[in-house]
């Protein structure tokens, strides 16, 4: 479903990704580990082209994400075409960026309006459906501001579904909460994976890692040290450096 | 002030009432605000000095105000002034908003433009320019449209294009816009980057992120200073005196110049300056308050609200 190939990004001087190959399979959930730094959110919004790569390609569904082939050229897509395609990735912010002048309802229904033409009519049901679905149902009229961190993560997640998206990318969507409040966003992503949603996630929560992960994948320095199922990397990490990763955030 | 009481309805089973009543039954007593009255008070004794002194002493002329304050002459001359401001306004806070995304957008060329006006428009006293625009004719005879260095289609001479009015507004406009601009474009930028992020990660095309995500946001900060701007440059309309437009501080001009009551005729114009001022604050802050929603968890009440309030608790 995503395919990541060798990806670079740097930002000057700064070599942020050094060559990352990531393969995500339809219905599985990826979880991202790593340090502070190691370019977790670069690879996340490269994947849905919020930032554009120096080198290497990524696919989603087969489709080139930013760019079109033509004989051997690559060339960069028209910003309409690129927002096109974002519209079929579903993003979650760590600090929710729910647009703060406009009530829940209206932030869910926004993008599905505006980005993917759909009746008002016709996506207002399905809205309030998903509200109801995270546990924000009754909350459809309120402003962002009114609600609690992890009512406004949640609210952020059915809008991120409200688009239909074919992969859903949450990067530390649970890091701005109070712990009580994990719990809940945590339940909400643990029931998209049960009913079989594409996730990357980037999370420091490694329970929720053994519990829903399909692969885990451990970054460091721009680079993959180490991928694979749960019970691998987080019980018996082959590197070092992901065996003293774990230790510390255990 | 006001005291509330807590307690709940009396028990049947209610102990002797020599017991000690619990924390959470005793009434509660509203904080004092003394300094606050005192405050009040200094200010109306202030205030009644001043009015008295306004009533008493004879060098207002009040029956001169009175005389002149609604005639027909200070009524067209006043709306000459509104038309300035109105023109002004309306004209510069569109052109400011191209300035503004010109010098937001990628295009080094029109960032170069956008800041090339602004540096202009704002480096020349208002009162140059105006008197500029009033003799154009002195400097450029005729206009006209046509291949640039090469054949002219269409000609006009610049004295019938505009006449001192169109002149009064064209300046207005041009050096407002140079204010709006920035204004606009301080707005803009104060909107949080991860709202765009946001808008850009749900796919929404480019000119809807503008229109309905970011302006509406940028309007919190826009607005004080858009409502500054417009208040200014509605007095400032009575800088075009210098070219005999009979707006409102013109046209007093020539009255006391005729009868010599300066004091009385100066508020006339003060006071209609001060009318049109307060609606527009009025408006300012209804305004402002309907691009609140969403800002707090909860907007506090309106004056009016707050007065109605008070009203139907004391009776
Ligand atoms: N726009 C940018 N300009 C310059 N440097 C950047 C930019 N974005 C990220 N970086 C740098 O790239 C590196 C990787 O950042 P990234 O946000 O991907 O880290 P991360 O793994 O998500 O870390 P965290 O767990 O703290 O969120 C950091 O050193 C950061 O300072
Ligand atoms: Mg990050």
């Amino acid at each position: 479903m995503i395919d990541v190939r060798g990806v670079h990004k740097s930002f000057g001087e700064l070599d942020v990704l050094k060559g990352v190959d990531l393969e995500v399979r339809a219905g599985t959930v990826t979880v991202i580990l790593g340090p502070s730094g190691s370019g977790k959110s670069t690879l996340l919004r490269s994947i849905n082209h919020l930032e554009k790569v120096d080198r290497g390609l990524i696919r989603i569904d087969g489709e080139l994400m930013g760019y079109r082939r033509r004989g051997n050229k690559l060339h960069e897509l028209r910003e309409r075409e690129i927002l096109r395609q974002r519209s079929q990735v579903g993003f979650v912010f760590q600090n929710f960026n729910l647009f703060g002048h406009l009530t829940v309802l209206q932030n869910v229904v926004e993008a599905p309006v505006s980005a993917q033409r759909r009746k008002r009519g016709e996506v207002e049901p399905l809205a309030r459906e998903l509200l109801d679905r995270v546990g924000v149902g009754d909350k459809a009229d309120a402003y962002p501001r009114q609600l609690s961190g992890g009512q406004q993560q949640r609210v952020a997640i059915a809008r991120a579904l409200a688009l239909r998206p074919k992969v859903l990318l949450f990067d530390e969507p649970t890091s701005a909460l109070d712990p009580e409040l994990v719990g809940e966003v945590l339940d909400v992503i643990k029931e998209l994976a049960r009913d079989g949603a594409t996730m990357v996630v980037v999370t420091h929560e490694i329970g929720f890692a053994r519990e829903i992960a399909d692969t885990v994948v451990f970054i460091d320095g721009g680079r993959i040290v180490e991928s694979g199922p749960p019970r691998e990397v987080l019980d018996n990490p082959v590197h070092e450096r992901t065996r003293a990763f774990i230790s510390k955030v255990l | 002030m006001s005291t509330t009481s807590l307690t709940s309805a009396p028990h049947a089973a209610d102990p002797p009432q020599t017991a000690v009543p619990d924390d959470a039954d005793l009434p509660v007593v509203g904080r004092r605000h003394p300094w606050r009255w005192a405050g009040v008070a200094v200010v109306l004794v202030l205030l009644a000095m001043f009015v008295h002194g306004l009533a008493t002493n004879p060098g207002w002329d009040w029956p001169t105000f009175l005389q002149f304050v609604t005639t027909r002459t200070i009524f067209s001359a006043l709306w000459v002034t509104i038309q300035l401001t109105v023109y002004g306004t309306v004209l510069g806070f569109t052109l400011g908003a191209v300035i503004a995304t010109m010098r937001l957008s990628t295009s080094p060329f029109l960032q170069v433009v956008a800041w090339g006006y602004i540096w202009a428009f704002r480096s020349i006293p208002l009162i140059v320019q105006l008197l500029f625009w009033f003799n154009i004719a002195y400097l450029y005879q005729e206009l006209s449209l046509g291949i640039p260095f090469g054949p002219e289609f269409v000609q006009f001479s610049t004295n019938n294009l505009f006449g001192a009015l169109g002149a009064a507004v064209l300046g207005l406009a041009l050096h407002q816009a140079a204010y709006a601009a920035e204004i606009i474009r301080g707005g803009i930028i104060s909107v949080d980057q991860g709202q765009l992020e946001a808008a850009a990660a749900l796919g929404i095309p480019r000119l809807r992120q503008f229109f309905r995500i970011v302006l509406p946001q940028a309007m919190r900060s826009i607005l004080p200073n858009g409502a500054n701007e417009v208040i200014s440059l509605f007095k400032g309309t009575s800088i075009v005196s210098v070219m005999a437009i009979p707006e409102l501080f013109y046209q007093v001009q020539v009255i006391y110049g005729r009868n010599s009551r300066v004091v009385p005729l100066l508020m006339v114009a003060t006071v209609w300056y001060i009318v049109l001022t307060t609606l527009l604050s009025v408006a300012q802050f209804y305004v402002e308050r309907h691009f609140a929603r969403g800002t707090a968890r909860e907007l506090p009440p309106t004056p009016w609200q707050r007065v109605r309030r008070t009203w139907r608790a004391a009776r």
